[in-house]
């Protein structure tokens, strides 16, 4: 099959790429872009190790073709670190110990950014819920929930300083 | 894993999309959310010649009440159906059966029109669209059908659309007065299709009688089941755990579902007639309430 000329933006960065139609997303990031960050778990929909944001929505990476986001904004773990400082999200995960292995961490972290932009102030249950398309077998999610809550407050302690500069 | 190989279409407009289909016949696949189709293309279960994205095609993603109807457009996400205030407060039903569908990352992208047009009896749509008496709108190269949702599921994975039709919409009537709805998924863990699971739409009457019942089941027989006997027999009776009981127990008896890893069929059976019970009884509440 004839390869299809895209357009993407990722992570601020605006790419060309020609793909073949059946290319996956992560494998168009991961493959193409070097960007590795996202990761291949489960490669059936299941596990949401490979979530990332498609114009601000987490999806599953693995179960888009990357031609369908043509024209579009894409945002990887890659893409949370500003000017060598960590996103607070990176940052509740580093200061609450959100993860052992580490593997499900991007697609975890992806998911609690675009949680936090629609819900500055999640409580327990809906950040559990948020989270439920993404699967850790380590941690026993207890300190990935206190990781976001950690990084919601630090979120909003900084808005209103922001707000106010 | 890799799908196979395919030429990728992006539709502008349903005419478009509709010329394509024509042209390549059963070669083609629709691609909306794609969370079914995409995993099964990667299983190399499906693999169609030609893929013919309808993302793009504006005005598919209404969802409004209009000249006494709810109109869902097929590429209203389910993420959006959860949300939305509307269906929230009219619709419980159809809040209560987005919200258990996979997970919420599939959800930001899986379709209601996708989540029918699948045909797969393990969904969570059919049921609760049985139970609601809904219309699908198909349209094709002749023009536009409404398919009554009680002749929409032929088979396991097979649907009255034609190869070359559009599902654009799915119409549900809107409430009456005194009417309440309610769909309950027992299912093993977030994201697994359901053990069993009920859809229960009920209509009082004056003096609180039923005057209306429509009830679906999910994954309890070859294709999405309404439990017509169970509902007959809760028709002109005063609502009470007695007459949920035995409407449970038909639609159990009805049910036929195979042996699996989620169980043997008695306990799926089983499963079927707890959920309608707990559907009838919250249904029944939420008529109470409105």
């Amino acid at each position: 099959m004839e390869p299809v000329p895209i357009r993407v933006t990722v992570n601020g960065q605006s790419y060309r790429a020609e793909v073949e139609p059946r290319m996956l997303l992560v494998h168009f990031l991961r493959d193409v872009l070097n960007l590795t960050g996202t990761h291949i778990g489960c490669d059936t929909t299941s596990c949401g190790a490979c979530t990332v944001l498609w114009n601000g929505q987490p999806v599953k990476s693995c179960t888009i073709f990357a031609v369908q986001a043509d024209g579009d904004e894409l945002l990887t773990v890659e893409g949370l670190e500003r000017d060598g400082q960590l996103h607070p999200v990176q940052e509740g995960f580093w200061e609450e110990h959100g993860l052992q292995c580490g593997f499900c961490t991007p697609g975890m972290m992806m998911t609690a950014v675009a949680l936090l932009a629609e819900n500055p102030d999640p409580t327990e249950e809906e950040i559990r819920k948020a989270i439920a398309g993404n699967l850790c077998r380590c941690t026993g999610y207890v300190n990935i929930v206190r990781a976001i809550q950690y990084a919601a407050r630090k979120m909003r302690e900084s808005v209103p300083a922001a707000a106010g500069a | 894993m890799i799908p196979g190989r395919f030429a990728y279409r992006r539709a502008g407009s349903i005419e478009e999309a509709i010329a394509i289909l024509e042209q390549h016949g059963a070669d083609a696949k629709l691609l909306s959310g794609g969370q079914s189709l995409i995993p099964l293309m990667k299983f190399r279960l499906v693999e169609p010649a030609v893929l013919v994205d309808i993302n793009r095609i504006s005005g598919l993603d209404r969802l409004e009440e209009q000249n006494g109807q709810l109109v869902i457009g097929s590429l209203v996400r389910e993420s959006v159906l959860e949300r939305s205030p509307l269906i929230r407060q009219r619709y419980p039903i159809l809040a209560d059966t987005a919200e258990v569908i996979a997970d919420p990352l599939v959800r930001n992208l899986a379709t209601v029109g996708g989540n029918l047009a699948h045909g797969d009896p393990a969904n969570d749509h059919p049921a609760t669209m049985l139970a609601l008496r809904a219309e699908v709108v198909a349209r094709g190269p002749q023009g536009e059908r409404v398919i009554p949702i009680d002749d929409f599921f032929i088979d396991t994975f097979a649907t009255a659309l034609g190869p070359d039709e559009l599902l654009t919409e799915v119409r549900i009537p809107a409430p009456p007065p005194r009417s309440g709805g309610a769909y309950l998924k027992f299912e093993r863990k977030v994201g697994d299709y359901a053990v069993a699971a009920a859809a229960v739409f009920l209509v009082l009457d004056s003096e609180g009688k039923i005057a209306r019942a429509g009830i679906g089941l999910t994954n309890v027989h070859y294709k999405p089941l309404r439990a017509e006997a169970a509902e007959k027999v809760l028709l002109g009776q005063h609502p009470s755990d007695d007459v949920f009981r035995t409407a449970a127990e038909l639609a159990a008896q009805a049910s036929d579902p195979t042996s699996d890893l989620r169980g043997p069929a008695e306990y799926k059976r089983a499963v079927a007639r707890t959920m309608t019970f707990r559907a009838l009884r919250r249904a029944w509440n939420r008529a109470l309430a409105a």
